[in-house]
């Protein structure tokens, strides 16, 4: 039996019709007049309804996702806690918030640079979207490419608006940053000369995305994480933090930690502290689905926030042109843009190709959401419609077995399902994948606040309004041990004073006159009912 | 009507929709969940549970983000796991001298019941890779190893206490790092950027006007 409805394979049969004769197709790529039309009509950025205009804070007067307000307007949970910060519970030079691969990075070379260091995160070390990473990872070191290539693809792609002292550094670090994976012991796919096998990503010029089949960020954070370990750096699990502490003269001096299990508030100073808390897909923005953690709720953009430190680009997010739209037990995860890397286009209800597939993602995105609203050629899929994307193309450009060698993962997350994608092909639908935008940092990954730095998708200007795919990964090890390095030099300098959260009181009362109360926050998880009625 | 199962989550019973995985079963009977629940999409190992058909003697131990429910279903967590990994210097160990025997000598324990491959929700063949560490063959177990997503749900039924993914993981690092090919356009790559060749390159893109830097990448050449 198959594992789709009948009205699918009416379409699938004519998406099978035209693939012979769409196999060597040569598709135009849209102009530039033609991709600011398609975001201005069809990309959510663009709509105004999902957006308000914050009344307090550093970014007073700039719009953010209506579910991001909530939260950076929200109430701190320390609001009505009595705490005593003279009774300090841990005490180091370098706290790194968050256990991805921006955090773990940053703790290696903190503890490099001889800090004392602790990683605290909210679930396990490793729990991040670094590990959910599929595609790749871009960097230039082959001989037709340069770092001033990667600048350019990554300049445009990102519509102008990168910071370029950020963008330099990225692209610069970028042959380093996989050098150092190497040397940790990453297995990066490669020929049996060592050259690396790369291929494009949407938006790139040359071939310069790397890979480790489609577990790229899974094979880096496992090694990360073991990294970790065997250097014996502390870690505390399920202790995410709730808000940032500064000393009396406004420098950033720790954290307090709520520990999930002991159900505790804990009080760590710290000279430095680098957030490195990742991102925001579970916030649902628009009523989206997600392909990212479960963790990923912007708990360090709320905090750094509520202590001052401004943010950048926060209305700019990355919708993934192709989250899974079918079926119903893997909705808005994600199908990793090397299957179109590799061959596998974008195919309508009626079988036709309507756009090049290697678009950069939000031009992807609002081609698809067009093709399946204004121009009515989608497939009903669940509660929504959606588009095909087609995986058996990939076997016929590049012969028998290359699905299961280059993407082994997709094929089993499918399969466990009942769908074979080197037969049949998938529907998709995009799905709330990045925050483009971020706390902003200088290129020593430090905020405004003296003593906070800031690492991975927690940080904003890195990528203008777009990210390029596979240039996550690359900033998370970029910038994550930029700001290891640069915390470890500053803490042997610092002098903190005494603790305080007087900047939360203080949020409040802005807060109290501006006569806003959003949510409890950080949120630090969400809630899922799954069409259950709650009382 | 939605069709709906009955399943006995942590001794509880409760009547789902069949359409759930064994996650969102809990969240829809109403747990919150901190521990066991991770990516949601079978990379990060975090939500390994143990069940058994209601009347069954079979245990069955799987990824609950990846398993739909099923009648009868009587399901336990097991949140986290004690794993028993060693530590070493990267920069000091060698991809020989039965390195991976001499940090995990309980390899050689084996019995051969094939339990972590029966158990293995990726369909890796665990014993296999088991088998390549103890033959020092560390490549092999890398890449038979490489689908891992750490559930360590292959330790949990092992007699022989192995931690199998810890000793996958130490295969792969020590191929990545010692036994693949080395790349050369790579540390060609690094030498250029720490000599600053690309320096003054850069420094004009990012003081090039708007209109010219539009101009550049709108006209650039896209490799084939």
């Amino acid at each position: 039996m198959s594992a789709f409805t009948e009205d699918m394979l009416k379409s699938m049969a004519k998406v099978e019709a035209t693939r012979a004769q769409r196999l060597h197709a040569s598709i135009e790529r849209f102009t530039a007049e033609e991709k600011d039309e398609l975001l201005k009509e069809f990309h959510p950025d663009y709509s105004s309804k999902g957006f308000k205009v914050l009344e307090v804070g550093p970014n007073k007067g700039q719009k953010v996702p209506v579910e991001l307000a909530q939260l950076l307007e929200g109430k701190s949970r320390l609001q009505d806690v009595e705490l005593d910060l003279e009774k300090v519970d841990y005490d180091v030079d370098v706290l790194v918030i968050g256990g991805g691969g921006a955090g773990a990075s940053a703790a290696l070379e903190a503890h490099n640079g001889g800090a004392n260091v602790l990683v605290v995160t909210k679930l396990r070390m490793g729990d991040a979207n670094t590990m959910m990473a599929e595609g790749g990872i871009q960097a230039a070191d082959k001989g037709n490419d340069s770092p001033a290539q990667h600048y350019l693809d990554a300049f445009g792609g990102g519509h102008y608006k990168n910071i370029p002292e950020l963008l330099e550094e990225l692209v610069t670090n970028g042959p380093l940053a996989i050098d150092w994976l190497s040397k940790l012991g990453v297995m990066f796919d490669k020929e049996q000369d060592g050259t690396m096998v790369t291929t494009h990503g949407g938006g790139t010029s040359r071939k310069r995305m790397h890979a480790c089949a489609d577990y790229t960020g899974a094979e880096i954070m496992r090694v990360l994480r073991d990294e970790v370990q065997n250097r014996g750096i502390p870690v505390l699990e399920f202790s995410p933090a709730v808000e940032l502490l500064l000393d009396e003269e406004g420098k950033t001096a720790g954290a307090v930690l709520w520990d999930f299990d002991a159900q505790e508030y804990k009080v760590v100073r710290a000279k430095c502290v680098i957030m490195a808390t990742g991102g925001a897909g579970r916030l649902h923005y628009q009523g989206f689905p997600t392909s990212n953690h479960y963790g990923a709720t912007a708990d360090g953009l709320v905090m750094a926030y509520r202590a001052g430190a401004p943010l950048i680009y926060a209305d700019a997010i990355q919708y993934h042109p192709t989250g899974v739209a079918y079926p119903a037990q893997i909705y808005g995860a994600l199908v990793t843009e090397k299957v179109r890397s590799i061959g596998a286009q974008l195919v309508n209800s009626e079988g036709e190709i309507f756009m090049h597939p290697l678009e950069t993602r939000d031009v992807a995105a609002a081609s698809i959401i067009r093709e399946c609203t204004a121009r009515g050629k989608g497939v009903k899929a669940l509660d929504g419609v959606a588009l095909w994307l087609d995986t058996p193309l990939i076997e016929m450009l590049h012969g028998e077995g290359t699905i299961a060698k280059r993407i082994p993962g997709m094929l089993r997350m499918y399969a466990k399902f009942g769908i074979d994608l080197r037969k049949e092909p998938i529907l998709i639908y995009p799905t709330l994948h990045y925050q483009n935008g971020g706390i902003l940092i200088d290129k020593d990954a430090e905020t405004k606040l003296p003593g906070l730095f800031v690492a991975g998708e927690a940080v904003g200007g890195i990528h203008g309004t777009n990210r390029l795919m596979g240039n996550s990964l690359l900033d998370i090890i970029v910038f994550g041990r930029i700001a290891g390095t640069k915390a470890a030099e500053a803490a042997k300098s610092v002098k903190l004073g005494k603790l305080s959260l007087e900047h939360v009181r203080r949020y409040a009362e802005e807060e109290k006159a501006a006569g806003v109360q959003g949510e409890l926050s950080p949120k630090l998880l969400p809630v899922y009912t799954h069409g259950r009625d709650v009382r | 009507m939605e069709e709906m199962v009955t399943v006995y989550l942590l001794g509880k019973k409760y009547s789902v929709p069949a359409t759930l995985t064994i996650m969102d079963a809990m969240e829809y009977a109403g747990f919150k969940l901190v521990r066991g629940c991770g990516c949601r999409s079978g990379f990060c190992g975090a939500c390994a549970v143990i069940y058994r058909l209601k009347g069954s003697t079979e245990l069955k131990v799987v990824l609950s983000c990846q398993t739909k429910v099923e009648e009868g279903m009587c399901v336990g967590k097991i949140d986290s796991f004690p794993l028993n990994k060693r530590t070493f210097n990267i920069e000091e160990i060698k991809a020989s001298d039965n390195i991976v025997g001499q940090l995990y000598p309980e390899i050689f324990s084996c019995i051969g019941c094939n339990a972590c491959t029966k158990g293995c929700p990726q369909g890796l063949n665990v014993m296999q890779y088991i088998a390549y560490a103890q033959r020092g063959e560390y490549e092999k177990a890398a890449h038979a190893s490489f689908d891992c997503v750490g559930c360590n749900i292959c330790a949990s039924r092992c007699p022989a206490q192995i931690s199998h993914s810890a000793v996958g993981l130490l295969c792969r690092r020590l191929t990545g790092k010692y036994i693949a090919p080395k790349c050369e356009h790579l540390a060609q790559r690094v030498a250029e950027i720490e000599n600053g060749d690309y320096v003054t390159l850069l420094e004009k893109l990012k003081n090039m006007p708007l209109d010219e830097i539009k101009d550049l990448y709108n006209k650039r050449e896209i490799e084939k």
